[in-house]
C-alpha cells in the first residue's frame, strides 16, 4: 500500500468512526474511543524504541505525564489552544527522550529497562513536589462543554477525540514510515546485533538517540490533551501503572516487528478493557492485560501479526 | 609507499591482564597478510582495536594515511575498514539480501552519496552470486548452513566496499572442501583489489593464502615475514609446540 493510499484509508476510517459516533449521538463512544486511540499512539510510540530497536522502555508513563503536565503548566501560565500544547509537549518530551537516551543508551537489556523506570520515579517525585502544577494534591482543568471550530459547534469530547485520532494517525504514520526506510533497517540491525551493526557502518548511538527522541515526543503528544479529558490531573493518574504496562503489553500482543502490531494490540486490548470497564469493573483491566501477556508470550511470542504471518507461510508451503 | 594500515606500538589491558603489549604492524595496499597465534594470544583483541570495537590505551592506529584512534567502529567502516566475525553475526530479522543492503545504505551511501534503489538491488544480487547465495536471497539467516553463514558474513563485509578486510577465523569448523571454497573466495576478493588480513588456526589455509605472516604470542608480536621463514622460526615453533 502506497503512502497516499495509506493516508486516504486512514482518513476514511477516522471519518467513518467520527461520523457514526456523531450521528448516533453516543457520547460514550468518544470517551471510549479517546482512550483506545491514546493507547494506539502510546503503543506505536513505544514500539519505535522497544520493538524496532529492542530497547524495552518501562518509563512510558513518564513521557505521557510530561505531556500532560506541560498542558497543566501552560493552562496556569498562559493558556494556549490544545493543538499548540500538543506541539509543545512533543518538543518537551522529545528533549527529555534525547536526554534519557544520552544518559542510558550505553546500557542494555534489564539495565536499560531499570534506568527508564528510574526516570519515571524521578519525574514523578519532581511533579509531586512542584506546587505550581498542583503537586501531590493535583490540578483542575476547567473546560467548556462545547467548542466551535470553523463555524461548527461540537461537543468538547468529540473535539478531544478528533485530536487524539490525529495524534494516533501521526504516530502510526511515523512508525510505518520508519519501518520502510533506511532508518528502519538501522533500527532492525540494532535490535539484532549492535556490534555487527557498527561493523556494517550503522551509527548505532545516533540512531538510538533518534529513536528515544521520536518515541518520547509521540508519547508526550499522547499525554498533552489528557488533562482536558480527565478534568482533574494528579500525579497518580498521570504516572499510572496502566500507561507503562499497556504501552509494553499492546505491542507485544500485537507484534513488535511491524507498525501493524501495536495498532492491532492497542485496538484489541483497549476495546477489551473498555468492555470490562462497563460490564465488570475497571479494576480487572490490568488483570486482563497480565493474563493476555502471559498467554501471548507462551503461545505466540511474535504477537498476533507474527502468528498470522507464520500460518500464512505454512499455508503457502502446503 | 606508505602502508594502508599502520599499527604503531598499541597496547590494551583488561584490568591487570595485558592483552596487547606494544604491537607494531604494517599492511601494504593489496597485500594478503596471515595473522596467527595460539588461543588467547591477542589476535581478536588486536582486530577489535583496529576496527574500533575496543579502544587501545597506548599507541596509534593509522589507516589510509590518517589516524583513526578514538573513532567509533562505524566511522572506521565508513573509511574503508571492514571485518567478518569469528562467530557469524547475521542480522536475524533481515533476509539475506537485506543483510547485504545494510552496509550499502549506511557505508557506501555515506561515501558516494545516495544510491538508486535499483543499483542497491543489483549490487545485492552481484554480491550474493559471488558467494553462491543468490538463490537464497529471500531466505532468513536461520535457514543457512555453517559455511553459508560464513559466506554471508564475508559478503556483508565486502558490501561496505572496503579497502581492508579483516577475516577473523572465517574457516573455523568447516570441512576441507568448505575451507577451499572460502579460501578461493578470499583470494578472489584480494584480486579485486581488497587488502586482506586473515586470522586463522588452520595452517594449511594460512600458508596457501598469505603473502606475509605475523605471529602473536601473549600479546606480543614474535615474528613477521615470509610464511615459509616464519613457520621455521624457533620462537614460533616453541610457542606452538612448547619447549
Amino acid at each position: 500500500m502506497s503512502t497516499l493510499q495509506f493516508s486516504i484509508v486512514s482518513a476514511v476510517v477516522g471519518a467513518v468512526v467520527y461520523v457514526c459516533g456523531h450521528l448516533f449521538g453516543i457520547g460514550y463512544l468518544f470517551f471510549a474511543g479517546y482512550t483506545i486511540l491514546q493507547f494506539v499512539a502510546l503503543s506505536s510510540a513505544w514500539n519505535i524504541l522497544g520493538g524496532y530497536c529492542g530497547y524495552v522502555n518501562f518509563g512510558s508513563a513518564a513521557f505521557f505525564a510530561l505531556g500532560a503536565y506541560t498542558t497543566v503548566f501552560f493552562y496556569k501560565f498562559y493558556p494556549l489552544p490544545i493543538p499548540v500544547l500538543i506541539v509543545i509537549a512533543a518538543v518537551v518530551s522529545g528533549i527529555v527522550g534525547l536526554g534519557m537516551g544520552y544518559l542510558t543508551l550505553r546500557l542494555r537489556g534489564a539495565f536499560f529497562a531499570i534506568a527508564t523506570l528510574a526516570l519515571a520515579v524521578v519525574l514523578q517525585t519532581l511533579v509531586v513536589n512542584w506546587d505550581y502544577v498542583g503537586g501531590s494534591r493535583g490540578a483542575y482543568i476547567v473546560r467548556s462543554d462545547t467548542i466551535t471550530i470553523a463555524g461548527f459547534t461540537i461537543e468538547y469530547i468529540e473535539y478531544l477525540f478528533l485530536l487524539m485520532m490525529i495524534i494516533a494517525l501521526i504516530a502510526i504514520g511515523i512508525s510505518r514510515a520508519i519501518a520502510r526506510t533506511q532508518l528502519g533497517f538501522g533500527f532492525a540491525t540494532i535490535r539484532d546485533d549492535e556490534l555487527a551493526a557498527e561493523a556494517s557502518g550503522v551509527p548505532t548511538l545516533r540512531l538510538k538517540l533518534i529513536a528515544t527522541t521520536i518515541s518520547g515526543a509521540l508519547m508526550g503528544m499522547a499525554g498533552a490533551p489528557f488533562p482536558y479529558y480527565i478534568g482533574y490531573l494528579q500525579p497518580a493518574s498521570a504516572f499510572g501503572l496502566e500507561y507503562g504496562v499497556n504501552s509494553i503489553a499492546m505491542p507485544i500482543i500485537g507484534g513488535t516487528t511491524s507498525w501493524v502490531g501495536p495498532l492491532v494490540g492497542a485496538v484489541l486490548l483497549g476495546s477489551l478493557q473498555q468492555l470490562a470497564t462497563v460490564t465488570i469493573s475497571s479494576a480487572v483491566n490490568l488483570l486482563i492485560v497480565g493474563l493476555l501477556l502471559v498467554l501471548f508470550v507462551v503461545v505466540a511470542p511474535n504477537g498476533l501479526v507474527g502468528l498470522v504471518q507464520e500460518r500464512m507461510s505454512m499455508w503457502r508451503k502446503k | 609507499m606508505s602502508a594502508l594500515l599502520h599499527v604503531n606500538n598499541i597496547s590494551k589491558r583488561f584490568g591487570g591482564f595485558v592483552a596487547l603489549d606494544g604491537i607494531e604492524l604494517e599492511v601494504q595496499q593489496g597485500e594478503r597478510l596471515g595473522l596467527i597465534g595460539p588461543n588467547g594470544s591477542g589476535k581478536s583483541t588486536l582486530v577489535n582495536c583496529i576496527c574500533g570495537a575496543l579502544q587501545n590505551e597506548d599507541g596509534q592506529v593509522h589507516f589510509d594515511g590518517a589516524s583513526i584512534n578514538g573513532l567509533a567502529a562505524h566511522e572506521r567502516t565508513h573509511r574503508g575498514l571492514a571485518r567478518s566475525f569469528q562467530l557469524p553475526r547475521p542480522f536475524h530479522s533481515l533476509n539475506l539480501a537485506d543483510n547485504i543492503r545494510v552496509p550499502m545504505l549506511y557505508t557506501v551511501h555515506k561515501r558516494t552519496g545516495p544510491l538508486h534503489a535499483d543499483t542497491v538491488d543489483a549490487r545485492c544480487v552481484e554480491l550474493l552470486s559471488l558467494v553462491g547465495l543468490d538463490k537464497k536471497a529471500r531466505q532468513m539467516p536461520r535457514d543457512l548452513t555453517q559455511v553459508e553463514m560464513r559466506k554471508l558474513e564475508l559478503a556483508r563485509a565486502v558490501a561496505a566496499e572496503p579497502k581492508l578486510l579483516i577475516a577473523d577465523e572465517s574457516m573455523a569448523g568447516l570441512s576441507h572442501s568448505e575451507i577451499e571454497d572460502i579460501l578461493a573466495l578470499l583470494i578472489q576478493l584480494n584480486e579485486r583489489g581488497i587488502t586482506i588480513i586473515l586470522i586463522e588456526h588452520i595452517m594449511s589455509a594460512v600458508m596457501k593464502f598469505s603473502q606475509r605472516l605475523a605471529v602473536l604470542v601473549s600479546g606480543k608480536k614474535i615474528a613477521d615475514g615470509k610464511p615459509e621463514d616464519v613457520v621455521r622460526n624457533p620462537e614460533v615453533v616453541r610457542a606452538y609446540l612448547g619447549q
